[in-house]
């Protein structure tokens, strides 16, 4: 079916030629699933867009062949190219929420794309493409198909999208992170679907994604990718579950398992060149601890309610306000980490800016420490509260200013709270704070932007640690990361916590993450906790209906593989 | 050094374009002209006693009867028209530079504090900014004119004519900067180092001077070259209009003004002269505006 | 929808209102009224009756409520340069500047958005850098001077094109149209380029930019992945999406034609309504000043709303309530 051999792809630019693939090679036959996994920059998408013909310019194939049956995709002209997309090879994006024209109905989206490779009536186009939206599950098709995309929610936009990768038949359809952006329960529903066109109508599907999980659950076979290269390939059990190259192997210790809690994950790169033979940041330890055995400090929420204003739509209704906590009580035990976890939508965020007084309550109370802690702006700048809690954000590219230099970063927080008042002690502790997170040192005269997402993580959590906190909220700090890069940065945290006596908040929709993290986890679903408890029980034995249903859910891979 | 070049984007692109490095020199030119006008101009336009009506109406040098001490020709007052127009590009460029500064200050102070801030404060600018745009900034510059006209006795009009120009400039430009800055700083605020620093504790100047403002800097610096360029162009076209300069300092557009009546006869050089001169410093500065815009928004490349 | 309309008509009251109250301030405030209306030899007694008359005694509020109201009945006062009725004045010269901006914008519309299409659609070739930078050219050239070069070349030079005036007009109960005769439209040519050209650029880089980011988006790349038709990708797909943003600027920008026809009547002496205000400004005349501002006010706002309800039309956003 699908054959690609030594598959290069080069983008030109003005310090020479950027090899983005090397000599790739992959085989899907009809009807297979076939995973393409890999970290960021491994070069998965350029792949894919290599094949349906629409890599962004100026890049362009330099080497190798591609056929699709009997067809040289290298060969064709780029009308025979233009016509050959839908109509044997499809493609799906990741968001579906931008996938679709706006202002044009579905119905109109789908006709006009059969009508383009086929030549029927207009009736027999309409036809198929209801029996199309049935197929995959849209109720009462032949009236949903007169809205338009912003009349659909997010899962369904994604089965539309589906049904108009599939209303030529292709042979061959290239799903793009397809699922990335979707909750786990409309994950589950789309992988599902998937599957079944795979079996029943024999389409062959080429899934690229980051998420391992997803890939063991569905994937028949899978090639592995890093940095433009072909790592290994084969079936997926045999591939992810006994893998033979030193890459893998590392790739699979680093993925969070649901099932259980490893106290480290083994991570090769970690205490790397970068702070070997140097301090290991000695003088920030004694310095945070301030020569006394850390007393962590406790948490409370008492009914905290926070409801947004709505959108007025009308002049004689005042808006329902959109309520995004209702009656949020639990204790945070001082010293301990709390695992806060939901799907979009469910306030976790929400959650983590009344904390910190960005957004105030409608009600309720919370303290910190046994003293109280006032909400939004009755929060004054100097409460103490400002400097004894602290964030890490989940977005490591604007977490940090760009437009400064990692030490004034650094010292922020320093001369804000008045800790350290000489300039030269401020940067030395800078710099050694840097060491202790697992940075060079010599960071602080640099900006951001030349560091990796995962580097920038650290320097946040750095800085977050320079005001001297006792509670650390963690706001989604992996969500961004290689799984790789993530490992180590959940090593780093717990071992920061467990040295420094923190409580820690730490939130994420990743069930698997959160366990690894977590002593106690609240589950949160529309703004109300669902179950809360210690980790163990709730993971082992979870109550509440919502939780079994998340926890079976989330793509697993099978136990014995490692 | 061309290492230096090669590594930032901005400086390499420029040395990839001929046209913007033609516009960068042409626009540095007349700028250092209009700077040391006293003292490059070979006589002072605005002295009665340098120029006299004996030397009306030569053509340039490279015409017949051109004179070596005219090279660019005179006007019917004898005027040399090099000294008129470096000393009128002098004023066209003071009233824009200064109009283009008065308004960034003001529609870039009011437009941040519009976006930090938000909710009624934010509702008030923005209604004033619609009346504004209501008015365009041809109209709004006239109409303070008039206004001035109106309320200040006539001995102080004279003198205050470059102020009250410059002001009505400024007034009918702030308006873009406000909306930039409003816009540019609603994407900031949703970043998160804004909400690090808003959640630390620091001063709301802080935030919006110190984190917020250098990260909107981009977009700013286009409008404000597209709005100097503006400024000339309006400050050109009120003093055509003769509203502007008076005649006994005249700026680029008074001096187009006064050479529209040789428009039908053959002294073609009083009035294409300073009309090719204003349109290559504007061209210039717009071709600038325009790289910058590429330059701080690479996906138009 | 309708929520989203009447907002928009709120708003827009508001703003006509800030206006009248400008206008208002200029006419009470910017000299005094009395001295304009009267001459040296009135007396002191006599001002202080017809200032009494006029009700420039009464309270401020008041003041300004009857300024208002006198205008919403169409009394818009007397010109002090010309005695006449102000409404009168201006409402004979409103068909040349309307006629003008119209003729502009289309032109402004039917070179600007074709060219904008093709300069995004062929954003490296050799045309493209070719129109890039004669707009580049056009921004950058005084409308003044274009009106100049036109009339230099198509009046005196060739002598094609009347360079001032109206040309023949036909009255049509009450509105002079210059549409209906040979003449007519051969005087509105050179005005309506010179007054055209500034918009043109303007129009042709939002579309271009609009367009090139539409381009980029997912729906497009979607749309080519599965092989809709060229044609109906680009004007279909990409062109209707691009047009959301380019009718809310252009609607802005019909405030600003008719503002600068002020300059383009100058040149060619269009006996329009900016003629008119340039020659008030001079003359210091504030009831027409005032009036003209209010007037261009009402056309700015009434385009704006004409451009709310074709947002509406074209985006079924705010059409239809999202049911998810």
């Amino acid at each position: 079916m699908l054959k690609v051999d030594h598959l290069t792809v080069k983008f030109p630019s003005r310090f020479g030629d950027v090899t983005a693939v090397e000599n790739m090679s992959m085989h899907i036959g009809p009807g297979e699933i076939h995973g393409l996994v890999g970290e960021s920059g491994a070069g998965k998408s350029t792949v894919g867009a290599a094949i349906i013909g629409l890599l962004q310019s100026p890049g362009f194939v330099s080497d190798g062949t591609m056929t699709l049956g009997e067809t040289d995709l290298r060969s064709i002209d780029r009308f025979e190219a233009h016509a050959l997309r839908g109509k044997r090879i499809s493609m799906i994006f990741q968001d579906p929420q931008t996938s679709l024209n706006p202002l044009m109905r579905i119905e109109d989206q789908l006709i006009e794309t059969i009508l383009a490779h086929e030549d029927m009536p207009t009736s027999a186009a309409q036809k198929r493409a209801v029996d199309l939206l049935e197929e995959m599950g849209i109720e009462g098709a032949s009236a949903r198909m007169q809205s338009y995309p912003h009349q659909f929610s997010g899962g369904m936009r994604q089965r539309v999208v589906i049904a108009l990768a599939l209303c030529t038949n292709p042979e061959l359809i290239i799903a793009d992170e397809p699922t990335t952006a979707l909750d786990v329960a409309v994950q589950s529903q789309v992988l599902e679907l998937i599957r079944r066109l795979a079996d029943v109508r024999k389409v062959s599907f080429m899934l690229i994604t980051h998420d391992i999980g997803v890939i063991a659950q569905i994937a028949d076979t899978v090639t592995v990718m890093r940095r433009g290269k072909l790592i290994e390939n084969g079936p997926t059990a045999r591939v992810l579950g006994h893998p033979e190259h030193d890459y893998t192997k590392q790739l699979m210790a680093a993925v969070p398992p649901l099932d259980r809690k490893i106290a480290r994950f083994q991570v090769p790169d970690e205490d790397g060149p970068a702070t070997a033979g140097k301090s290991k940041g000695d003088a920030a330890e004694a310095w945070l601890l301030g020569g006394k055995k850390p007393v962590p400090v406790g948490l409370t929420l008492d009914a905290i309610n926070v409801a947004f204003p709505g959108v007025r739509t009308s002049f004689w209704q005042k808006p329902k306000p959109f309520v995004a906590l209702s009656d949020i009580s639990f204790d945070v035990t001082a010293g301990s980490v709390t695992g806060i976890v939901g799907e979009s939508g469910s306030g976790k965020s929400t959650l983590a800016k009344t904390l910190t007084g960005l957004i105030k309550p409608e009600s309720g109370t919370m303290t910190l420490g046994g003293s109280d802690l006032p909400g939004g702006k009755a929060r004054s700048r100097h409460h103490p509260s400002r400097q004894l809690i602290q964030m890490v954000f989940q977005d490591p590219f604007s977490s940090l200013n760009s437009r400064h230099k990692i030490g004034a970063i650094l010292a922020e927080p320093l001369w804000l709270y008045g800790l350290v008042e000489d300039k030269e002690e401020r940067r030395a502790l800078c710099a050694d704070m840097l060491a202790l997170v697992g940075m060079a040192p010599e960071a602080i005269d640099k900006y951001p932007h030349q560091f990796s997402g995962g580097q920038r993580q650290r320097i946040a959590v750095a800085r977050a640690l320079l005001a001297r906190p006792k509670v650390l909220i963690c706001d989604e700090p992996t969500s961004a990361l290689d799984v790789s890069i993530q490992a180590q940065l959940l090593n780093l945290l717990k071992d920061l916590q467990s040295a420094f006596g923190l409580t820690v908040i730490f939130i994420s929709h990743n069930l698997s993450v959160v366990r690894q993290m977590a002593d106690d986890v609240v589950v949160l679903r529309h703004g109300r906790i669902q179950e809360t408890g210690p980790s163990e029980r709730v993971y082992q034995s979870p109550q509440a209906d919502y939780t079994q249903r998340l926890l079976a859910l989330t793509p697993t891979m099978p136990s014995d593989w490692r | 050094m061309w290492a230096f070049i090669k590594r930032h984007e901005g400086l390499w692109l420029f040395t990839r374009s001929p046209a913007v490095m033609i516009a960068a020199i042409v626009a540095l030119a007349i700028m250092i002209g209009a700077v040391f006008a006293p003292w490059i101009a070979p006589v002072n336009p605005y002295d009665l006693a340098s120029f006299s009506l004996m030397d009306g109406l030569l053509p340039p040098v490279w015409e017949e009867f051109g004179s070596e001490r005219f090279l660019l020709g005179t006007d019917d007052q004898g005027r040399d028209m090099i000294s008129s127009i470096l000393y009128g590009a002098r004023l066209s460029l003071i009233i824009g530079v200064s109009a283009m500064i008065i308004a960034s200050v003001l529609g870039v102070g009011l437009g941040l504090a519009a976006g930090y801030f938000g909710g009624r404060f934010d509702a008030i600018v923005m209604r004033i900014a619609d009346i504004q745009l209501a008015l365009p900034a041809i109209l709004t510059a006239l109409l303070i004119d008039g206004i001035a006209r109106g309320i200040l006795p006539p001995e102080m009009q004279q003198d205050l004519r470059v102020a009250v120009l410059t002001l009505a400039i400024a007034l009918s430009l702030w308006v873009n900067f406000a909306r930039t800055a409003r816009a540019s700083t609603f994407v900031q605020m949703n970043k998160e180092y804004v909400q690090a620093a808003v959640m630390q504790g620091q001063h709301p100047l802080r935030i919006m001077f110190v984190h917020i403002l250098p990260n909107i800097l981009g977009p700013l610096l286009v409008i404000m070259t597209v709005d100097l360029a503006s400024a000339i162009l309006l400050e050109a076209t009120l003093s055509f209009l003769g509203i502007g300069l008076p005649a006994d300092s005249p700026s680029l557009g008074t001096l187009i003004r006064i050479g529209m009546q040789f428009l039908l006869s053959g002294e073609w050089w009083i009035l294409w002269i300073p009309t090719l001169f204003l349109i290559a410093l504007v061209v210039s500065i717009n071709v600038l505006g325009d790289f910058l815009r590429d330059v701080f928004n690479p996906r138009l490349r | 929808m309708v929520y989203f309309i009447a907002k928009r008509l709120v708003q827009s009251l508001f703003v006509m209102l800030a206006v009248a109250f400008l206008a208002f301030s200029l006419f009470r405030f910017v000299g005094d009224p009395i001295t304009q209306m009267t001459g040296v030899e009135t007396s002191v007694e006599d001002q202080e009756r017809l200032r009494d008359e006029l009700g420039l005694n009464d309270p401020f509020a008041y003041q300004f409520a009857r300024f208002t109201g006198d205008m919403l009945q169409g009394d818009f006062g007397f010109s002090y340069r010309t005695r006449q009725p102000v409404a009168e004045m201006i409402a004979t010269r409103i068909p040349a500047t309307l006629e003008l901006g119209v003729v502009a914008l289309l032109i402004s519309l039917f070179v600007g958005i074709p060219a904008g299409v093709y300069t995004a659609l062929r954003p490296r070739g050799a045309a493209t850098q070719a129109i890039l930078m004669m707009t580049l050219v056009g921004v950058s050239i005084p409308t003044f001077v274009i009106g100049i070069i036109l009339i230099f070349f198509f009046g005196v030079q060739l002598g094609w094109l009347p360079t001032f005036g109206r040309g023949g007009t036909v009255n049509l109960g009450g509105w002079d149209t210059s549409f209906l005769t040979v003449d007519g439209w051969r005087a509105i040519i050179l005005p309506a380029i010179t007054l055209g050209v500034y918009q043109l650029t303007l129009t042709m880089r939002l579309v271009r930019a609009e367009m090139m980011d539409v381009m980029q988006s997912d729906y497009i790349r979607f749309a080519t992945a599965r092989g809709v038709p060229m044609g109906r990708l680009y004007f279909k797909h990409a062109l209707a999406n691009t047009m959301v943003p380019v009718i809310t600027i252009i609607g802005l920008q019909f405030g600003g034609v008719i503002a600068f026809s002020i300059v383009t009547e100058s040149v060619f002496q269009w006996p329009g309504m900016g003629l008119l205000f340039l020659e008030s400004i001079r003359f210091v005349d504030i009831p027409v000043m005032g009036v003209y501002l209010v007037v261009i006010a009402f056309f700015f706002v009434l385009v704006n709303l004409i451009v709310d309800l074709l947002y509406v039309a074209i985006d079924p956003r705010l059409r239809i309530r999202d049911v998810s």
